[in-house]
């Protein structure tokens, strides 16, 4: 680490010249902002007037600190057009090891998710062998220690994922877990939920739920409808979604315990987790970007819905059409229709939806380069959330600064994390991002090992510039090789 | 030109006016002119092969190669045939019964197939869209002899050639499909020509063996070409279905549908679905009786039915041979065509 770059002890910096976003304070606008010592020393908006018009008081005051201690801070100056906001939060994301190393690994993940603005990212437990024990969750810790993004870990709810025997999920909390999933399958049996959810109560940590009933869904490949059909694909009905999380509605109710759910894709569901808000349950849900941004339509290489609208709008002419059966667009839950991608922006502008995850999905090229209905199911997500969910933004159809409370003090909110503000004193995990800056999206450029995604080669509007990680950066968009 | 079947065309000129495409997936682009061309090459063909020693070289110093997942006999040996009738060279892969099985990729072996010389790769696979990947795999030509589900052009379009050939113009003609729609290639490649040709198709089947939004499916998307509506009804009463029908094409019905839960029994499939000949005459006199084969005689079509009058079950088999070789050739003069 180069000292002088740090923000290590005797290295205070200012950041300065961008706008400012701290959803937790409901800050936003032109300001400044102090690190040192790996935490946010201050954080502020120009106050418009007087002598510290441009940092803002308590930034001026910070510095007036620091040259008394005889460490004045270095001096970065941002661009008026770039954002400043606190690193993301990702609720969901499969790094892959142990066991599949060939689709991602906890350094290659994380230094995807720094690439994305991410900072703090929640590792799935679908791993081989599960992340169920305590000597798992410590084999990922251990490797994450060196990685450029803080890695949480989720451990399973029921070992081996195997959606039969609780996981101990006691020794499990201990060891620093930070909420229970089966993800990748649900838990079938309601009895084995029930348990889940009346265990997990007092140890205040979140089940988080796959919402699917597998016999409804059984070999199903895409979003069932008009697409599925003309492809001649199976189908997965969306009421394979809303019967399972109205299962578990039931059961958190008489429970009382917390409950997530993660990846909504269907209206029906984004309703009854507004219903089960409205009656005070603990329930918290997250939704990622190809949910809220693409259809099925994608699949037969229609680009249909959201982001395509953005992005015809940008250039004033439609999308050319993807290849057909693309197996990058293969994903579980899969995508929907326009209908639902509405009722998930709904969700999330109105709060019923809590957060913004990737479910960051790595794969290798081998996984997806066969017939549709052999493919894996997942799209690598960290490298291109930011800029897609942006098209939203750019059409109006939501707020940066609602987009940016979703990518961080919400899950962080939702979960309890210590992350997703700037607030003094907190982790100085920062992400700086260019709203308007466009590039292309070139899968092989990704520091991901999975190059999954059916957004290669379109151009998008919004691109991070920087990524800071407790003070340090690990990542600059300007450095990087061939840049 | 007009979408109805033309005799008496000089072959020259049949075989000019075929489409220009060098691959066959499915129909769903097709425009009806480029249909009706396909057709009138068939027919033509057709004729030339009432004197058996005629031969064609459309396809000569071209290598075919037949790459069947799913074991299909007849298919496999319509293309086959079609192939050596028009000069090509032909190997065939039974993939389903020999080494090539889970463990070799679908895209190592097509391009182990090229390297081998295949300039023209005949597919058939349980996979729907097979056809597709393999395209973007390789630079030789791909035909869809049936994937998944999704499509089976070549059956679609001697379906097509064999309805005009008792009935000329199909528009405005009532096209009843009738079965397990559900599960079939037949019935979906169907939709897109019968429809681009001005056809009202009726889908009649159990509701648990319709497809999911299938007339949205289909009329959602306008005819090439003349950006008219598709006419796609699904009616799952079979007496309202069969009601001023011009065609009834029957689909096969397999036993594991009922094991899937999807139907109480066969027998009572029978009772409710099957085509007899009382529920025949509730079509138009004449209609013609159609099936993609093999069939579950006493299931899905009554014996009576089966080889009766109306049936051209066989005719369709023999149209299936002039239908390939005329699709065949269509690639065979694109190839000619991109290798100049």
């Amino acid at each position: 680490m180069a000292e002088s770059e740090n923000g290590q002890r005797g290295a205070a910096i200012l950041l300065r010249g961008a706008r400012v976003i701290d959803p937790a304070r409901a800050m936003d606008g032109p300001g400044a902002v102090v690190i040192s010592d790996g935490r946010i020393l201050a954080c502020g908006l120009a106050s418009g007037f007087g002598a510290d018009a441009l940092l803002g008081p308590d930034v001026t005051r910070a510095l007036g600190r620091l040259a008394a201690e005889g460490r004045p801070a270095r001096e970065v100056d941002l661009p008026a057009g770039w954002v400043v906001a606190p690193g993301f939060v990702d609720l969901h994301a499969h790094l892959r090891e142990p066991g599949f190393e060939a689709k991602e690994t906890i350094q290659t993940g994380s230094r995807a998710a720094a690439r994305g603005g991410f900072t703090t990212i929640c590792a799935m437990p679908n791993t081989h062998p599960v992340i169920d024990s305590r000597a798992t969750v410590e084999f990922v810790q251990r490797a994450a220690t060196e990685a450029d993004a803080h890695v949480r870990v989720i451990a399973a709810i029921s070992k081996g994922e195997q959606g039969a025997e609780l996981s101990e999920m006691g020794e499990l909390a201990e060891a620093g877990v930070v909420a229970f999933s089966d993800d990748g399958r649900p838990v079938s049996s309601g009895k084995v939920m029930r348990h889940a959810l009346e265990y997990a109560a007092p140890l205040g940590l979140p089940i988080v739920e796959h919402c699917q009933d597998e016999e409804l869904v059984g070999a199903g490949v895409m979003h069932e409808g008009a697409a599925a059909t003309r492809l001649g694909l199976k189908g997965w009905p969306a009421a394979g979604e809303v019967v399972m999380l109205a299962r578990d509605l039931e059961l958190v109710r008489a429970t009382g315990a917390r409950y997530h759910v993660a990846h909504l894709s269907v209206a029906g569901a984004v309703e009854l987790v507004r219903a089960a808000k409205r009656d005070g349950q603990p329930v918290t849900a997250e939704v990622t970007p190809h949910h809220l941004l693409l259809t099925d339509d994608w699949v037969a290489g229609e680009r249909t819905g959201p982001l395509a609208e953005a992005l015809a709008a940008l250039t004033g002419e439609p999308l050319p059409d993807g290849p057909r059966y693309d197996a990058n667009a293969k994903v579980n839950p899969p995508l929907r229709t326009a209908a639902d991608c509405a009722a998930l922006l709904a969700g999330l502008l109105d709060g019923t939806i809590d957060a913004i995850a990737t479910d960051h999905a790595p794969h290798t090229q081998v996984d997806k380069d066969g017939e549709f209905g052999e493919a894996a199911f997942g799209i690598t997500g960290f490298e291109t959330a930011l800029a897609a969910l942006l098209a939203l933004v750019h059409t109006g159809k939501l707020p940066l600064a609602t987009l940016v409370a979703a990518l961080t003090v919400r899950p962080a909110h939702a979960w309890g994390l210590d992350a997703g503000t700037l607030e003094p004193g907190a982790p100085a995990d920062l992400v700086i991002f260019d709203p308007e800056e466009q590039w292309t999206v070139d899968p092989a450029r990704f520091a991901s090992l999975g190059k999954n995604t059916p957004l290669a080669g379109l151009r998008l509007r919004g691109r991070v510039r920087q990524t800071w990680l407790a003070g340090r950066k690990v990542y600059d968009a300007g450095e990087t090789a061939g840049e | 030109m007009t979408t109805t079947l033309h005799r008496g065309l000089a072959p020259a000129e049949t075989a000019d006016a075929l489409p220009r495409r060098r691959d066959l997936i499915d129909l769903d682009g097709w425009t009806p002119d480029e249909l009706q061309a396909l057709v009138n090459r068939a027919a033509y063909l057709r004729e030339a092969l009432a004197e058996p020693t005629r031969r064609f070289d459309a396809l000569r110093g071209l290598l075919v190669v037949t790459l069947f997942y799913e074991n299909s006999t007849r298919t496999r040996v319509s293309f086959e045939l079609a192939a050596r009738r028009m000069g090509a060279d032909v190997a065939s892969v039974a993939a389903a019964s020999s080494s090539v099985t889970k463990g070799e990729s679908l895209r190592d072996t097509v391009e182990t197939l090229q390297a081998l010389g295949a300039n023209i790769l005949v597919v058939r696979s349980s996979q729907s869209g097979a056809p597709d990947v393999i395209a973007r795999h390789i630079r030789g030509a791909v035909v869809n002899a049936g994937d998944g589900w999704r499509g089976h052009p070549t059956q679609a379009l001697l379906d097509l050639f064999t309805m005009q050939r008792h009935l000329g113009a199909l528009a405005g003609r009532r096209i009843v499909i009738l079965g397990d729609i559900l599960h079939s290639r037949v019935a979906r490649s169907n939709l897109w020509s019968l429809t681009a040709m001005g056809a009202e198709v009726v889908l009649c089947a159990p509701p648990t063996l319709m497809a999911p939004d299938i007339a949205a499916a289909y009329t959602t998307r306008p005819i090439p070409g003349t950006g008219e509506r598709r006419r796609v009804i699904v009616e799952p009463r079979i007496e309202a279905a069969l009601e001023g029908a011009d065609v009834v094409m029957a689909l096969r019905l397999q036993r594991e549908r009922q094991q899937a839960g999807l139907l109480p029994s066969l027998r009572e499939y029978t009772r409710r679905y099957g085509l007899t000949t009382e529920r025949l005459a509730l079509a138009n006199p004449g209609a013609l009786v159609l099936h993609p084969g093999p069939m579950n005689e006493g299931v899905e079509i009554d014996p009576a039915v089966a080889h009766g009058a109306a049936s051209h079950v066989e005719e369709q088999v023999s149209n299936g041979v002039a239908t390939r070789m005329a699709a065949l050739e269509m690639i065979g003069r694109a190839l000619a065509v991109e290798a100049r």
